[in-house]
């Protein structure tokens, strides 16, 4: 399978990636590391005129501790966070998601900004970023702007940013050490989630229960008022509606919902 | 457009449409034909390469991306003595290896997995190589050769 035709811009910098895409508008489409990209247009899905190689940015690449949050360049690769010293210190969580997508081979490629702004409800980064309550800052012709992940996310493969636009940075807050979990079903190695949970302190957010990453309200409203692991993960589930197809209904989503979140839970300490 | 990238220690130069990926590049520019085309969709592992030195998969580059890059190859493997590499010799010795075509793609994600993590567990290497598919061996074999190269034991 090889992609239809378009042709192909290695960029420089930001500046020079946002005057492509305003040059081109949605004919064009920006290739961080490829990973979701590349295989979409080699079915087809994704036929853009342009195609615009932010890879070599390396100015988008880096983890960093500022203040109360850690801030993450969007270019920034699976691997990379996987292995970050200041990841490990201050949002493990998020190390332990990255080392979880796909396999070896994509997180050498993939980059965190690229799964985000993909917005796959089945994938494993933007469940975790909802859950850190993170902030998604993104470039365009108009400046910067910033953008909770709770409105970052609006449907399957769909997000606020415009085709000028450019995610440049993801912020978390530290997090404050009362425990994280990762829990996530695939059928095969290196296959999507059927389900998955992340567990951050408080926070409880689901992979593939519906259209975006969700968070577990319920669950989540639970814990504050002290009910135990198994208490909080029975409402899992709560307001989902997740896909209902041949390799899991429903229903059997709604069961995994709630048996990961307790394994989630428990793994935080709660 | 025109690419040039260093492949086990070569440049190989040449005009690409921009679509062309970096697989096909190594097998009919640079003529190696070690690194196949499997699945084609980023899920067998077949087609991995290194690329400045980290597995990646080769049906999911552009040849354009590695424009300017360094690209390794299980042609461009060695030993210290010049001879078979660690990894290229373990798998012979523990037959891990049945119809050899997802051979190569294994070989170069090992070397990949024991660059990051020199004794890994099974577990861990179970683990590593994740993203490359065999359907002959059943993988114990292959995790024995990982093991073997790695200077651990192996599992009879």
């Amino acid at each position: 399978m090889i992609p239809a035709a378009f042709t192909y811009r290695r960029v420089s910098s930001v500046d020079e990636a946002l005057a492509a895409v305003a040059e081109h508008g949605d004919d064009a489409k920006l290739l961080a590391g490829g990973q979701s990209l590349l295989p979409l247009m080699k079915l087809r899905f994704a036929v853009p005129e342009v195609v615009v190689d932010i890879a070599p940015l390396d100015e988008l690449r880096y983890v960093r501790a500022e203040g109360g949050e850690i801030v993450i360049g969007a270019l920034t690769r699976h691997h990379d966070l996987h292995h970050d010293p200041v990841l490990a210190e201050h949002a493990p969580v998020l190390a332990r998601v990255a080392a979880s997508v796909g396999d070896q081979q994509i997180r050498h490629r993939g980059t965190i900004g690229g799964s985000l702004v993909h917005a796959d409800p089945a994938a494993d980064l933007p469940a975790a970023i909802l859950a850190l309550d993170g902030v998604l800052v993104a470039r365009g012709p108009a400046g910067e702007r910033r953008i909770r992940a709770a409105e970052f996310f609006q449907g399957p493969f769909e997000t606020p940013l415009a085709a000028e636009e450019l995610l440049t940075e993801v912020r978390v807050p530290v997090q404050d050490g009362t425990g994280w979990g990762f829990e996530k079903f695939t059928r095969r190695a290196l296959d999507w989630a059927i389900v998955g949970v992340v567990v951050a302190g408080g926070a409880v957010s689901l992979i593939n229960m519906g259209g975006t990453p969700l968070r577990a309200s319920a669950t989540e409203a639970a814990l504050a008022a002290g009910a135990s692991a198994a208490e909080a993960a029975a409402l899992a589930a709560e307001g989902t509606s997740p896909a209902d197809e041949a390799h899991a209904t429903a229903e059997y989503r709604q069961h995994l919902a709630r048996v990961l979140t307790e394994r989630a839970l428990v793994a935080a300490g709660r | 457009m025109k690419v040039s990238i260093e492949i086990n220690g070569r440049t190989v130069t040449g005009e690409v449409e921009d679509r062309t990926l970096l697989v096909h590049f190594v097998r009919e520019r640079a003529g190696l034909t070690a690194t196949n085309v499997g699945c084609d969709t980023t899920s067998c592992g077949a087609c991995t390469v290194l690329l400045d030195g980290e597995s990646v998969k080769s049906c999911t580059v552009l040849a354009a991306q590695a424009d300017g890059h360094a690209v390794t190859t299980l042609e461009g493997l060695r030993g210290e003595d010049g001879g078979l590499h660690p990894l290229q010799r373990a798998f012979r010795e523990e037959h891990g290896l049945q119809c050899g075509f997802c051979t190569p793609g294994m070989i170069m994600a090992a070397v990949s997995l024991l660059e990051h993590n020199p004794k890994p567990t099974r577990h861990e290497v179970r683990d590593g190589l994740e993203g490359n598919l065999c359907r002959c061996t059943g993988y114990h074999n292959i995790v024995n050769a990982v093991m073997n190269a790695s200077g651990q034991e192996v599992q009879r």
